[in-house]
C-alpha cells in the first residue's frame, strides 16, 4: 500500500537554534530540514535567525548565507542564482520552487525549508534524482530523423512550428513539478511524471523530429503516462510559469488523434 | 531507489517496456462520463416526478420501452465507469501484486455481477415478470 506515515528513522525532531547576533532588527527564521545519512541519526530541522538588514532578497541568499557565516555543514544544490540551472529545487514554504527565485519577502513567518518532497534525501536538501534522470534518459530527448540533415544548413522549422516549443524548452529540469505530482509520489518508478512528459511532448511537437509515432508508442501505457489524473499540483508549483499538466493533456489528445 | 539491485538505473527505469495500451480504458472512462451526464440527469428528474407514486405506477413506468431502454443504458455506464474508476484507485494505491490482482478481479467481478442483476431486473419488468 501507499505509505501514509513516515518509517520511525524518517520522524523529523526539533534540531538546533542559531540566535541572531545582538542589535539585529529585522530578524526572520529560517527553519531547515538536516539530515546526514552517515551519523545513523533521524532528521531534524535546525532554526538559523537571520538579520535581513544583511542578507539578499531571495531565501537562497540566505542559505549561502548561513552557510558562509552560520554553519558550514548545511548542504544544498545550487549554481546560476537566476532560474536557470534549476539547481537550487527545494520545497519552501510548503511549495516546491527554486531558491533564488523565491523572495523571502513572500514568506509569511518563519521560512520552512525541505528537500523536493518523497525522494531519497543525500543530504540536508540534496534529494537524490538518479530516478527522475533516467526517466529523462528514457525518453530519448534529442531529435531523431530518418531524413539526413541538410548539406550545409540546419533542419528548417517555420515560425509557427517554432512558436509550438515555446512553453516547452524554457523547462530547466528541476523536478519541482514531478515531486510535488501525488501519482509521481506513489508511482514514480513506472509513472514517468510532469518533467519528464513535458519533454517527451517537447520533442513530439517539434517538426522536425520523424519519430512521433514511435515516442507515442513509448508513452502509451497504463503507468508512464495515463497515471496522470490531471491533479494539477506541476502547474501550480513550477517556479518557471509552465504548464506541464496541458503538455500531458496535449500528449492525451495525440493518442485520441490516431485511435 | 532503496533496493540493493545492481541493475542500471535506465535499465529500471526501461523496465518491462511499454503496455502500448492504456488509451482504450482512458477514453471509455470519458465516454461513459460524458454518457452519464444526461443519463443521470433523467434518472433523477424522473425519480422526483415518481415521487408519492405507487407502486403498480412506478413498475409501470419502469416496464415502458423508452424507460426499460435508458435505464440499461444508464446501469452500463455506470457500472463500467465505476469499474474503471476503481481500477485506477487500486493501481494507484495497491503496490503489493498479489493484492493488487485480487483486488482488481473482485472489483470487477462485483461490478459485472452487480449490473446484471440490475440488468435482469428491468427486463424482468420490460417483458412482464
Amino acid at each position: 500500500m501507499a505509505e501514509f506515515s513516515l518509517p520511525a528513522n524518517s520522524k523529523v525532531k526539533i534540531g538546533n537554534t542559531h540566535k541572531a547576533e545582538a542589535g539585529a532588527k529585522r530578524v526572520k527564521a529560517f527553519k531547515i530540514y538536516r539530515y546526514d545519512p552517515d551519523t545513523g541519526q533521524n532528521p531534524r530541522v535546525d532554526t538559523y535567525e537571520i538579520d535581513l538588514d544583511e542578507c539578499g532578497p531571495m531565501v537562497l541568499d540566505a542559505l549561502i548565507k548561513i552557510k558562509n557565516e552560520v554553519d558550514t555543514s548545511v548542504t544544498f544544490r545550487r549554481s546560476c542564482r537566476e532560474g536557470i540551472c534549476g539547481s537550487c529545487a527545494m520545497n519552501i514554504d510548503g511549495t516546491n520552487t527554486l531558491a533564488c527565485l523565491k523572495s523571502i519577502d513572500d514568506v509569511k513567518g518563519d521560512v520552512k525549508i525541505y528537500p523536493l518532497p518523497h525522494m531519497p534525501v543525500v543530504k540536508d536538501l540534496v534529494p537524490d534524482l538518479t530516478q527522475p534522470y533516467a526517466q529523462l534518459a528514457s525518453i530519448e530527448p534529442w531529435l531523431k530523423a530518418k531524413s539526413p540533415p541538410p548539406p550545409d544548413e540546419e533542419r528548417r522549422q517555420s515560425t509557427e512550428e517554432r512558436e509550438k516549443l515555446d512553453g516547452l524548452w524554457e523547462c530547466v529540469l528541476c523536478f519541482c513539478c514531478s515531486t510535488s505530482c501525488p501519482s509521481y509520489w506513489w508511482n514514480g518508478d513506472r509513472y514517468l511524471g510532469p518533467a519528464i512528459l513535458l519533454q517527451a511532448y517537447r520533442w513530439i511537437a517539434d517538426s522536425r523530429d520523424e519519430y512521433t509515432g514511435e515516442r507515442l508508442d513509448e508513452l502509451e501505457d497504463p503507468f508512464r503516462l495515463y497515471r496522470c489524473h490531471t491533479i494539477m499540483n506541476c502547474t501550480k508549483t513550477c517556479p518557471k510559469g509552465l504548464n506541464p499538466a496541458k503538455a500531458i493533456g496535449e500528449i492525451k489528445k495525440l493518442m485520441v488523434q490516431r485511435m | 531507489m532503496t533496493d540493493n539491485s545492481m541493475r542500471t538505473p535506465i535499465g529500471r527505469v526501461r523496465g518491462l517496456g511499454s503496455a502500448k495500451s492504456g488509451l482504450h480504458h482512458w477514453w471509455m472512462q470519458r465516454v461513459t462520463a460524458v454518457a452519464l451526464i444526461p443519463l443521470t440527469l433523467w434518472f433523477v428528474a424522473s425519480l422526483i416526478s415518481l415521487a408519492g407514486a405507487g407502486y403498480a405506477e412506478t413498475v409501470a413506468w419502469l416496464g415502458s420501452p423508452v424507460v426499460a431502454v435508458l435505464m440499461i443504458a444508464l446501469i452500463i455506464a455506470t457500472f463500467y465507469h465505476a469499474a474503471l474508476g476503481l481500477q485506477v484507485v487500486i493501481e494507484d494505491y495497491v503496490h503489493h501484486e498479489g493484492v493488487k490482482l485480487v483486488t482488481l478481479l473482485g472489483v470487477k467481478l462485483l461490478a459485472s455481477l452487480l449490473a446484471i442483476a440490475a440488468l435482469f431486473a428491468v427486463l424482468k419488468l420490460a417483458f412482464g415478470g
